[in-house]
C-alpha cells in the first residue's frame, strides 16, 4: 500500500496523509506541475476533474472544475501560496461560480504538500487544514464523494451504538 | 439501545431505503434547492417527491425553510457528518487520490525519458 500513515487532529479538523511511492521526487513532482497529470488522478472516476488554469508560482491562482456523472460542475481553485520545487507546494482551497470566479467566501482551507527522496524512491506528506468543520464538509461536497457515503456512516454508528 | 435510538435508527433506515430519498439527499447535501427544482429530476409528480421531503425531513437528514412561494430543502449536515466522520471521509478521497497516482506512476509514458522502469 502507498499509503504509510494518516494523522488526523479533530480539533484542529487536520488531515495528514503520508505515502511512499516508487518513482524519483522530481517525478512525483510532475503529477502535481503538470495539469494533464494531475487530472489523471484528482478526482475520482465519476467526478474527473479539469484544470484551466494552472501553474505553480506564489500568488497564482490555479482553476478547476470537476465534472460529476449528470453533468454537474463544481469549480474550485487554489491559491499557491509556497512553492519549492520539486519539495514543497502549498496553497489555499477555495469555491468559485461558473465562470470560475472566487465566491465571497474566503479560502475554506490550506494544503500543503511535502515530497522527500528515500532510498526506495520519494514519500509524499499531504497536510490539509480547515477552519471549521462546514468548510471541510464543503470541500467534500464537490463531488468527491457522494453525500449517501455520510449517511452510511452514521448509520454504523447507530448500529455500533 | 434506547428506545429513542431505535426510532432514529428506525427512521434513518426508512429514509435511506430508497433509491430517490438517497438522491434527494445527496443533492440537497451539496447545497439547498427548492423542493420544485428536486422534483423536476425524478419521473414523478410534484406531490410525489414532497412526500420523499417529508420522509426525510421526519428521519432529522433534511431541513426545509420557506421563501417566498417556495420551500427550500437542504441537508442536515450536522445530523449526518461529525468532524471525525468528515476527517474519514477526506482520508478515503486521499486514498483514492493515492491509489490514482501511483497508477499513473507505473504507467510510464511513451517518449518521456525513463531513468527508472520497474
Amino acid at each position: 500500500m502507498p499509503v504509510t500513515d494518516v494523522a488526523k487532529d479533530i480539533d484542529n479538523r487536520t488531515i495528514t496523509v503520508t505515502s511512499e511511492f516508487a518513482a524519483p521526487v522530481e517525478r512525483v513532482w510532475q503529477i502535481w506541475e503538470d495539469p494533464r497529470q494531475l487530472e489523471r488522478w484528482w478526482g475520482p472516476p465519476t467526478h474527473p476533474a479539469t484544470f484551466t488554469e494552472h501553474e505553480l508560482r506564489p500568488g497564482a491562482r490555479v482553476k478547476y472544475h470537476m465534472t460529476g456523472p449528470d453533468g454537474e460542475v463544481y469549480p474550485g481553485y487554489w491559491d499557491i501560496t509556497e512553492v519549492e520545487k520539486p519539495h514543497r507546494l502549498g496553497y489555499d482551497d477555495g469555491f468559485a461560480d461558473a465562470d470560475g470566479n472566487p465566491q465571497e467566501s474566503a479560502p475554506v482551507g490550506s494544503s500543503a504538500v511535502e515530497l522527500v527522496a528515500t532510498d526506495g524512491g520519494t514519500r509524499m506528506v499531504m497536510t490539509a487544514t480547515y477552519p471549521t468543520s462546514e468548510d471541510l464538509q464543503k470541500v467534500l461536497d464537490m463531488g468527491m464523494e457522494e453525500g449517501i457515503t455520510q449517511a452510511v456512516n452514521q448509520v454504523d454508528g447507530l448500529l455500533a451504538a | 439501545m434506547t428506545s429513542d435510538e431505535d426510532r432514529r435508527a428506525d427512521a434513518f433506515f426508512h429514509a435511506l431505503a430508497d433509491t430517490t430519498r438517497r438522491d434527494i439527499l445527496r443533492r440537497v447535501l451539496a447545497g439547498e434547492h427548492s423542493v420544485s427544482a428536486l422534483a423536476e429530476h425524478y419521473p414523478m409528480s410534484f406531490a410525489a417527491v414532497q412526500k420523499h421531503v417529508a420522509v426525510l425531513e421526519r428521519a432529522g437528514l433534511l431541513s426545509k425553510r420557506r421563501s417566498g412561494r417556495e420551500q427550500l430543502a437542504s441537508g442536515e449536515v450536522e445530523a449526518i457528518r461529525s468532524v471525525t466522520a468528515l476527517l474519514r471521509e477526506l482520508e478515503d478521497v486521499w486514498r483514492g487520490r493515492i491509489g490514482r497516482i501511483e497508477e499513473l506512476l507505473a504507467d510510464t509514458e511513451p517518449g518521456t525519458d525513463t531513468e527508472k522502469e520497474t
